[in-house]
């Protein structure tokens, strides 16, 4: 059984700010899922299975033709939320 | 000069624009006419785009000099505004890239441009592709064409309304677990989820990675059979693709089979019943051989569906982090710009199936949830394998209900879910589908479409094409 301390967990896992009314009715909401979603254990208790391996094949695409440096930095920078220059701009990361 | 477009198919206006019936820019001009006319009431577009007239001007050039007319030269287009577009904004109706421009074309925007197709905006959505009635976009509902108080379907509503509502001709749209065929049936359209593999998805939005496919939205077979030859085959950028299929028909006497387990689904509306056992009829008629089948998995569709993907959402969500692109609200520090960034710019379905997602994922409980489900999706792929050894296709409805009313289901998430039972198995098995207009039903005087699905092999959608327009005509 969930409980709101779990929704907590994982919306800090998730990196999410969640109200006190949010937390509720995710707990309401995602315990009856859980509790429809539970009927695959019966499917797989009949068979004990573990997964199989599926064929696998070698997709990679050979490693040319890469694009003309800086072709597409405009594009790009400009999207960026917060910049100096051509740089993403970040808070810093390690505390003192 | 007025146009027909309520009648138009992509073949007679490719027709009408070759013999210099009218123009390119005459019929992109008839098209966004109709949207000032309906969308303020239908709310199917996000945006219409400025330079539509231009667009149309470039194919009429091609056109007058004869040089590069594909059968989509000049044809007017939606786009769903989860699929990219260089240079305009992109936002998957999520507050978090409400202001992101495209940064490059998807795969089947390249080639549709190649073609001279021309766009006439990005329409509305359940954000990020998460829903099944359009209610879940930042930006406010789309209304059913048919039924002002009702959803389109989702989450490619703006999409079908757009189609239905005469403000395009042809949509593209994106199927994860029915986006394209719901709402399609909804509105009385076809619409085609593609083999996994057989359209790019270099520049859709992923929802659920495994399970994500681009697909036509069209008024007719032949119109969704076109736009699919033009934007499906292998393509270096998604290493998921496929060579395109062999279309000849193995059969030339098609078997259709119907899955005894799906008619026992609770919850199915008897009036979809009746309307699907008519359609049963018809295929028998039409020389078609009906088989009773068996996917005795199909029950468990559902709890797969909605246990992997929301594992894959939170996984394919961890990008918009405020960061890179899109929104971006200062925290105390570093971490706490997520928390806020996120908070703010993620809708309630969005963070549940996140949230979800996370738990499903965690530890304690992957074994239990996430391995559980994908043995039983390998077990679902199986029975399906089986059935097509013996029948090209398995037909069943597409929704168990018709169109609900706008805020009906909202509160109650499983209810929305439930929706999709008929749709779900299609890209849990990686297989095609296609959402057929059966007819209407009469629901408080208003007349509300309803919808038949195909399924068959990998890489057949010739087969559905095949039955399509034998049951169309």
């Amino acid at each position: 059984m969930l409980e709101i301390k779990d929704i907590e967990k994982l919306a800090k896992l998730a990196r999410i700010d969640l109200g006190e009314e949010q937390k509720k009715s995710y707990l309401k909401e995602i315990g009856a899922i859980l509790n429809y979603v539970d009927q695959i254990k019966n499917a797989v208790s009949k068979l004990g299975e573990e997964r199989k391996i599926p064929d696998l094949r070698n997709v990679a695409r050979p490693d040319e033709n890469p694009n003309q440096s800086g072709s597409n930095t405009e594009t790009i920078v400009s999207e960026f939320p917060k910049k100096e220059g051509d740089y993403l701009k970040v808070k810093k990361i390690i505390e003192q | 000069m007025t146009i027909d477009t309520k009648n138009l198919t992509i073949r007679k206006a490719h027709e009408d624009l070759t013999s210099g019936k009218y123009t390119a820019v005459d019929l992109a001009s008839a098209y966004l006419e109709n949207i000032k006319k309906f969308d303020k009431d239908i709310h199917a577009y996000l945006e219409v785009y400025s330079d539509v007239i231009d667009q149309a001007k470039l194919a009429d050039e091609r056109i007058k000099e004869k040089k590069n007319i594909t059968l989509l030269t000049g044809i007017p287009f939606s786009v769903k505004d989860n699929i990219l577009v260089k240079g305009r904004i992109v936002s998957s109706a999520s507050k978090m890239l409400e202001n992101y421009h495209g940064t490059y074309d998807a795969t089947v925007i390249k080639k549709l441009k190649e073609a001279g197709a021309v766009f006439l905006g990005r329409t509305n959505m359940d954000e990020f592709a998460m829903g099944g009635s359009t209610e879940n976009s930042a930006f406010g509902p789309t209304h059913n064409p048919h039924d002002l108080e009702r959803v389109p379907g989702g989450s490619s509503g703006g999409a079908v309304a757009s189609v239905a509502g005469d403000m395009a001709l042809v949509a593209l749209g994106s199927d994860t677990g029915g986006s394209i065929r719901q709402p399609a049936s909804f509105c009385g359209l076809v619409g085609l989820k593609p083999t996994y593999g057989a359209v790019s998805r270099y520049g859709l939005m992923a929802m659920g990675s495994s399970f994500d496919q681009i697909g036509p939205i069209a008024k007719n077979i032949d119109d969704a059979q076109i736009v699919f030859d033009f934007i499906s085959g292998k393509d270096v950028m998604d290493s998921t693709t496929i060579e395109k299929p062999n279309l000849e028909l193995k059969n030339k006497k098609l078997k259709i089979g119907i899955p005894k387990e799906a008619m026992k689904v609770e919850g199915l509306n008897p009036v979809v019943l009746k309307n699907f056992n008519e359609a049963v009829e018809k295929f028998k008629k039409l020389g078609y051989e009906v088989q009773e089948v068996s996917l005795p998995n199909i029950a468990y569709s559902l709890s797969v569906y909605y246990t992997l993907i929301p594992a894959e959402v939170s996984s394919n969500m961890a990008r918009f982090d405020g960061v890179k692109y899109g929104l971006h609200k200062d925290g105390d520090n570093m971490v706490d710009d997520y928390f806020k960034t996120r908070q703010a710019g993620l809708g309630k379905e969005v963070v549940r199936r996140i949230i979800l997602g996370t738990y499903v994922l965690s530890s304690g409980y992957y074994d239990a949830y996430y391995n559980k489900a994908n043995i039983v999706r390998d077990l679902i792929r199986e029975d399906f394998r089986k059935v097509f050894a013996d029948v090209d296709l398995i037909l069943i409805p597409t929704a168990p209900n018709p169109a609900f009313k706008i805020g009906e289901k909202i509160s109650d998430p499983i209810a929305l879910y439930l929706e999709d039972i008929f749709t779900v198995p299609a890209n849990l098995a990686g297989v095609p589908a296609i959402s057929i207009p059966s007819g209407f039903t009469d629901m408080n005087g208003k007349q509300l479409p309803l919808g038949i699905q195909l399924l068959s092999a990998h890489s057949n959608e010739t087969a559905l094409f095949k039955a399509g327009s034998d049951f169309e005509k």
